[in-house]
């Protein structure tokens, strides 16, 4: 500080006064290296300037091929997964055909038996029984003739119109009874008509289902052909899919993450009665661990039944396995898994068992009347069996559902792909637009520190514009004069 | 890229679990002694005793050590340790072995008719200690309940440091006597006395007079 202060005054024991020499001193070191010093202030901002753009492109770039990246990672899980529906639809077609339109031989057999039944029907119909003869007008010509009272003539006449009227009464009876016949034909054929109409409408249904698995097809197609375009639009929609399937994955893995939770309390103060509750690995207890590494092992069983029976694709290698090896795999992860579900039962019962225990107990320390306890106790034994049963369905019934964890953890690893391009490229968009605005930025205050510095010395550089301006004023005089001169001349 | 999502997340959980048990501390397991004086008078205290035997009972748990002694004319004696366990690492059996140390308690402080004439704080304390250190717990606490007024017998030699390093010695329900009215230095005097003992043995001191918070007796980690 003394050092400082001696050499502030240096010229004059006056410190205002060696303060202005100083200062003094320093403007004209100023003002006489103003262009050196403009230049490397310039230049030095500049070059920072330069590399910060530099920075700022190579960024753009690098989010340029991030982007491309991404859409092609997720292009590709699209196309896949289009792909995998298109094949399943594929198939339930195919199964639609095999197990309905291989019926349809023995359908159409039924329909032609139909017709033909219908058929021979309409001919039996169409048999007519001969229609009354035109007797009538015989009849009346014959009531007409006279009978001139020659009663033998009136009997001959009498005995014709009553034959004649027996032989229009049974020819009306039988062409009634015919008309009769043709009606039941026609009754009979009225099932024929309904089962052509039921096979017709079956016929119907299966020919609309395949419609319909058309029409699915068809809109698959065309997203498939969208995605297979590179089109942006196919690629914010995919990107959009797997944002919500992220979100909703998480959001069921936080779900299963508290069950697992319950799970643990479940089974780690009875896993202590198994393994002792004194022992520590680390700083966690023997016991914690060991009901962790059951939730663990269920959780991987769940993964591996899951992956057996196709549901889930995390092991490439499963599911390539021969179906027979597969099923071998599913029947020994369910058994491993329904195993730890039964343990996992027994340690919630003993869970409820040290509980009572350990209630029992605490009543005797804080009861100076044991019979005051045996009373509490009792009272509440008739209940006891309630969460006993409900602790061990829990305990039976957690492992399974946490067998499931597979499904929504695999939607969260495909679908972390996509968030974590995503989420890199808004980084790197803000670090983008942040060395970009540091560029422009250092050009200004490259402008500032110049102003600055021609403020300091702005005394003699107003000094050297002054008499910049009286020299061009003088030259222009001289110049003025020179030339009135030679005119005079 | 899959396989090393699939890797990261997995590491992500084991971290986390990991991560979850390490900002814990392993507890350590303690060592509990309790001094019953039943010299004259006291021995009236003694259903407060039980209170607090009750208690320490109901806070130990499996892997901890407790034993319980009287406070006689010769304390420095394993006779007079009333009942001594040490916590089995199951629950159901630690349950059952507080079950049959309350029982033995329980018997003792029914049966007994008449107090002790004299008093060996010391031969307790240095007993005590003993105990505590055998059994390498990580707390090690001494729990004295009595008035703290040593009688000692002729001939008993107790004048000398004790050893009571890494023990936590807690006094409880020091009851004032009938001279400590006169002169109520006398109770501060006595008070101090032992604290100047037990510290300069290298253990810590602490008076728990009131036994509603018996919580306090326990150091809090």
């Amino acid at each position: 500080m003394n050092e400082f202060t001696n050499l502030i005054n240096l010229w004059s024991n006056n410190t205002s006064v060696s303060s202005l020499i100083w200062l003094a001193l320093l403007i004209t070191l100023l003002y006489l290296g103003r262009v050196q010093a403009h230049q490397l202030i310039f230049s030095s901002f500049r070059m920072l300037h330069t590399s910060l753009r530099l920075w700022a492109r190579s960024i753009s770039q690098l989010i340029g091929r991030l982007k491309s990246r991404n859409k092609e990672v997720l292009l590709a899980a699209g196309q896949a997964e289009v792909k995998t529906k298109i094949e399943r639809e594929f198939n339930r077609i195919s199964t639609i055909v095999q197990r309905d339109l291989s019926q349809y031989p023995a359908i159409h057999r039924e329909i032609k038996t139909a017709i033909e039944t219908v058929e021979v029907d309409y001919q039996n119909c169409a048999e007519t029984a001969p229609l009354p003869p035109a007797w009538g007008d015989v009849v009346a010509t014959i009531t007409a003739l006279p009978s001139n009272g020659d009663p033998t003539v009136n009997k001959i006449l009498d005995n014709i119109k009553q034959s004649i009227d027996d032989a229009h009464q049974q020819s009306l009876s039988a062409y009634q009874k015919s008309g009769s016949d043709r009606h039941k034909v026609l009754a009979k054929m009225q099932p024929d008509w309904r089962k052509l109409d039921d096979k017709m409408d079956l016929v119907k249904e299966k020919v609309d289902s395949l419609e319909e698995r058309g029409q699915i097809i068809d809109q698959q197609m065309e997203e498939y052909l969208s995605i297979r375009s590179k089109d942006d639009k196919a690629a914010n929609i995919l990107a959009t899919s797997s944002l919500t399937q992220f979100f909703i994955a998480g959001l069921v893995l936080t779900i299963a993450a508290l069950g697992g939770l319950i799970n643990f309390q479940l089974i780690a103060m009875p896993m202590s009665e198994m393994v002792g509750g004194t022992s520590y690995i680390g700083s966690l207890k023997t016991s914690d661990i060991a009901a962790m590494v059951i939730i663990l092992i269920e959780i991987a069983m769940g993964l591996f039944l899951l992956e057996s029976l196709r549901i889930t694709h995390l092991f490439p290698l499963i599911g390539s396995m021969d179906d027979k090896m597969r099923r071998r795999m599913m029947i020994i992860s369910f058994s491993i898994l329904f195993i730890l579900a039964g343990i996992e039962a027994s340690l919630a019962y003993m869970r409820d068992l040290l509980a009572l225990d350990h209630e029992a107990l605490q009543q005797a320390l804080l009861s100076t009347n044991s019979s005051d306890s045996q009373t509490a106790v009792g009272s509440s034994a008739e209940f006891r069996w309630i969460p006993s049963v409900g602790q061990m369905i829990m305990g039976f019934i957690l492992p399974f559902a946490l067998a499931f964890i597979a499904i929504p953890l695999e939607s969260f690893i495909h679908s972390l792909r996509t968030v974590l391009g995503l989420f890199a490229i808004a980084m790197l968009r803000t670090l983008h637009l942040v060395l970009r605005s540091s560029a422009s930025l250092v050009t200004q205050i490259s402008k500032v520190i110049i102003s600055l510095y021609d403020l300091i010395i702005m005394v003699p550089l107003s000094a050297e514009r002054a008499l910049e301006r009286a020299l061009v004023k003088k030259r222009n005089n001289a110049s003025q004069n020179k030339s009135i001169n030679e005119e005079i001349i | 890229m899959k396989n090393f999502l699939k890797a990261a997340i997995t590491s992500v959980l084991l971290s986390s679990l990991v991560l979850t048990g390490c900002d814990e501390q392993k507890p350590a397991n303690k060592s509990v002694y309790l001094l019953l004086d039943t010299s004259g008078t006291y021995t009236k205290e003694l259903d407060k005793a039980q209170s607090i035997m009750n208690y320490l009972l109901a806070t130990l748990d499996s892997g901890d050590s407790i034993a319980i002694a009287r406070i006689d004319s010769g304390s420095f004696n394993e006779k007079d340790i009333i009942a001594k366990t040490t916590f089995d690492s199951r629950p159901s059996t630690t349950n059952n072995q507080k079950r049959v140390f309350k029982n033995k308690v329980d018997t003792f402080v029914a049966n007994l008719e008449k107090g002790s004439f004299r008093t060996d704080i010391t031969g307790g304390i240095l007993q005590a200690a003993d105990f505590v250190n055998e059994t390498q717990a990580g707390e090690k606490y001494v729990l004295i309940f009595s008035d703290l007024e040593e009688e000692l017998q002729k001939g008993h030699i107790r004048d000398f440091p004790i050893d009571m390093q890494g023990i936590q010695v807690v006094a409880l329900n020091v009851t004032k006597l009938r001279s400590d009215n006169v002169d109520p230095r006398e109770f501060k005097n006595r008070l101090n006395h032992w604290q100047q003992r037990v510290e300069d043995g290298g253990g810590n001191w602490r008076v728990v007079n009131d036994l509603e918070r018996l919580d306090r007796m326990f150091v809090q980690n």
